[in-house]
């Protein structure tokens, strides 16, 4: 009797009742579960204490001293903000562009009986197993005139392989072929199937593969060290990495800008939250797309 | 005979046209595609060419001499890129040992775990490194493990553990570890996905049958979950295999500094300091072209391994 109440597949099935071995479960994820969040805490906390309190080494989880002094001298230097807004601009405008192309590269690869399907497979793929290179690639963008712009962080990479591949496997395997032949027998053309029928079906999987785009230009920062030397136009994970890892000129710079009452150690963690935090705030809405794609991205990866 | 094969050539040709005449939208639609993939990657293939040549930037593709294959000759005998080779497979090689069983543990604890609620928060938890950039992730480790004033050496300080603080991401040997554990780290969350997916997708009998036959929980694991997760395991792990030559530049570039260039310098950072930084295009393309043909190679080689032992390969 009891056994119906078991969860099916786990392997504990029988009594219903919590043992030893169920706690000590629980607390090895609890504390896997700590070493992803109490670093952040830890940043959390430096960030709005008091100089002498982070001198003294006495911050640990909570804040001492509580003050946002810190982020007042971000917001007044305005090179971190201004980097941010500019930041969402290329993100958008990445996000827009590369679901367009994975939506005209997905719909009709997914399309059974389309002639020449795996040369065109091929031909959109192979990019993602064999890449010219960082030189040849860097040499074609400076032909391209796309050198030291915003559009280098957009065109080279907005279009992602596997990510049609996710598309592709969730078109064929959720839009039934019936659908199809009404839309045909309806005297629909393709480009209306697809903006009346596919693609108000295929919500989710849209919603999943934004955020994918989104979240991959927003952490990327390489090609911005690659192609990119103007200041101005350099996203937010460069200037972080620039500020707090390699402590170059930046760092200085902005820690002379603020006033002496903040330390570059209360400032780092301030950088360093003011980049975390537009991440750590929308993710708990938007984890599930996420979680969702990856599981249609395993099925046929 | 010949009006005839004629009669069915031109019934193939008007066959072609209505298929045409009623799909043209479809390849309409993939030409955006293709003609984007054609300028900004396969445009730069014929650059490639430059890793046969004496590149100098100032006289460009037409000026430049061809030398064959001296530059590859050059890289053969540099140190440097021996010891980048060497660095890239070691340390990749690691990471796969290191970074392959512990999503596997983890998706069998998730899957064990009976409270419901506290297992989809942890699980909330667990995924977000995923989604943090390598300098964030980078910062915040440097912050926590700092000698003198990071938490940990503090705390360890303070505690009376140590006397001296540990040198964590400053001294290449302490480095090597802990660049791979944050590696690991950041993905065992993520990565436990893909099993926890193969474990919902076992047939509950199973559980069943194996219940009736006595067997306890671990008993089940190990010889029912296990052997059904089996195929997505060896499926990553030879596509991971796949991956050996590969290494992420981010996450080396966020993690190094002058005490950790011995172990740091991989092929990513060698190609990036010889060529962008240092100005020696031929030798980087050289390198980024050992680099991916290798790498095609190993892929390619993998998948076969996969289809062999009747799993889904990747292509």
């Amino acid at each position: 009797m009891q056994a119906k109440t078991a969860k099916k597949t786990s392997a504990f099935s029988g009594v219903n009742r919590i043992r030893v071995s169920d706690l000590v479960i629980a607390l090895v994820i609890l504390l896997l579960s700590l070493t992803c969040i109490l670093p952040f805490i830890h940043v959390t906390a430096k960030s709005v204490s008091s100089n002498t309190a982070v001198m003294s080494k006495s911050v640990y989880l909570w804040p001492k001293g509580l003050n946002f002094d810190a982020y007042v001298s971000i917001f007044r230097d305005g090179q971190l903000t201004h980097s941010m807004l500019y930041t969402v601009l290329v993100t958008l405008l990445f996000t827009v562009i590369g679901m367009f192309i994975t939506i005209c590269a997905a719909y009709p690869l997914s399309i059974r009986g389309l002639k020449g399907r795996p040369v065109f497979a091929f031909i959109l793929m192979f990019t993602m197993y064999f890449s010219a290179g960082l030189i040849p690639e860097y040499l074609l963008y400076k032909d391209l005139g796309l050198l030291n712009t915003m559009w280098v962080l957009v065109l080279p990479l907005c279009f992602a392989p596997y990510n049609m591949l996710i598309m592709r496997s969730f078109l064929a395997s959720t839009i039934p072929e019936s659908l199809y032949e009404a839309a045909k027998l309806d005297g629909a053309s393709h480009i209306q199937t697809l903006t009346r029928i596919v693609l108000p079906l295929s919500k989710p999987i849209l919603a999943t593969l934004s955020l994918f785009y989104a979240v991959g230009r927003w952490n990327a920062y390489a090609d911005a060290k690659y192609y990119i030397t103007a200041k101005s136009l350099q996203p937010l994970q460069y200037l972080l990495s620039n500020m707090v890892l390699n402590s170059g000129n930046d760092a200085i710079s902005l820690a002379e800008s603020a006033a002496a009452d903040t330390t570059p150690e209360v400032l780092q963690a301030a950088t360093i939250m003011f980049a975390t935090l537009p991440i750590i705030m929308i993710y708990p809405f938007v984890q599930k797309y996420f979680v969702k794609g990856a599981m249609i991205g395993a099925v046929k990866g | 005979m010949a009006q005839k094969g004629v009669g069915r050539r031109d019934l193939r040709a008007r066959k072609l046209q209505v298929y045409l005449k009623n799909n043209w939208q479809l390849y309409a639609l993939l030409v955006i595609p293709i003609a984007f993939v054609i300028i900004f990657k396969y445009a730069a293939y014929p650059g490639m060419r430059i890793a046969f040549m004496n590149y100098k930037p100032a006289k460009g593709f037409d000026g430049s001499p061809w030398v064959g294959l001296e530059t590859f000759e050059k890289v053969f005998k540099d140190k440097s890129f021996h010891t980048a080779l060497r660095n890239s497979l070691v340390f990749n090689f690691l990471d796969l040992i290191v970074g392959f069983p512990v999503p596997i543990i983890l998706a069998l604890l998730l899957n064990e775990l009976r409270f419901d609620r506290y297992k989809k928060v942890s699980q909330t938890i667990l995924y977000l490194p995923h989604f943090l950039s390598w300098p964030i992730i980078a910062s915040v480790m440097l912050t926590l493990f700092k000698p003198e004033t990071g938490l940990v050496n503090v705390a360890l300080m303070n505690l009376g553990i140590i006397d001296k603080g540990i040198p964590f991401l400053t001294e290449k040997w302490h480095w090597a570890v802990s660049y791979l554990l944050i590696g690991v780290w950041q993905n065992m969350g993520w990565g436990s996905i893909i099993y926890l997916a193969a474990i919902t997708g076992i047939d509950g009998q199973l559980y069943e049958a194996a219940t009736i036959d006595g067997a306890g929980r671990w008993r089940k694991i190990w010889n029912v979950t296990l052997p059904c997760i089996r195929g997505t395991m060896v499926t990553l792990l030879i596509m991971n295999l796949g991956r050996v030559m590969g290494s992420n530049f981010e996450r080396l570039d966020a993690f190094g500094n002058v005490q950790v260039k011995d172990f740091q310098y991989q092929l990513a950072i060698y190609i990036y300091e010889k060529g962008l930084a240092g100005g020696n295009f031929s030798r980087a393309t050289a390198v980024g072209l050992f680099q991916s043909l290798v790498g095609l190679i190993l892929v390619l080689a993998s998948d076969r391994v996969a289809k062999k032992l009747g799993e889904d390969g990747l292509l």
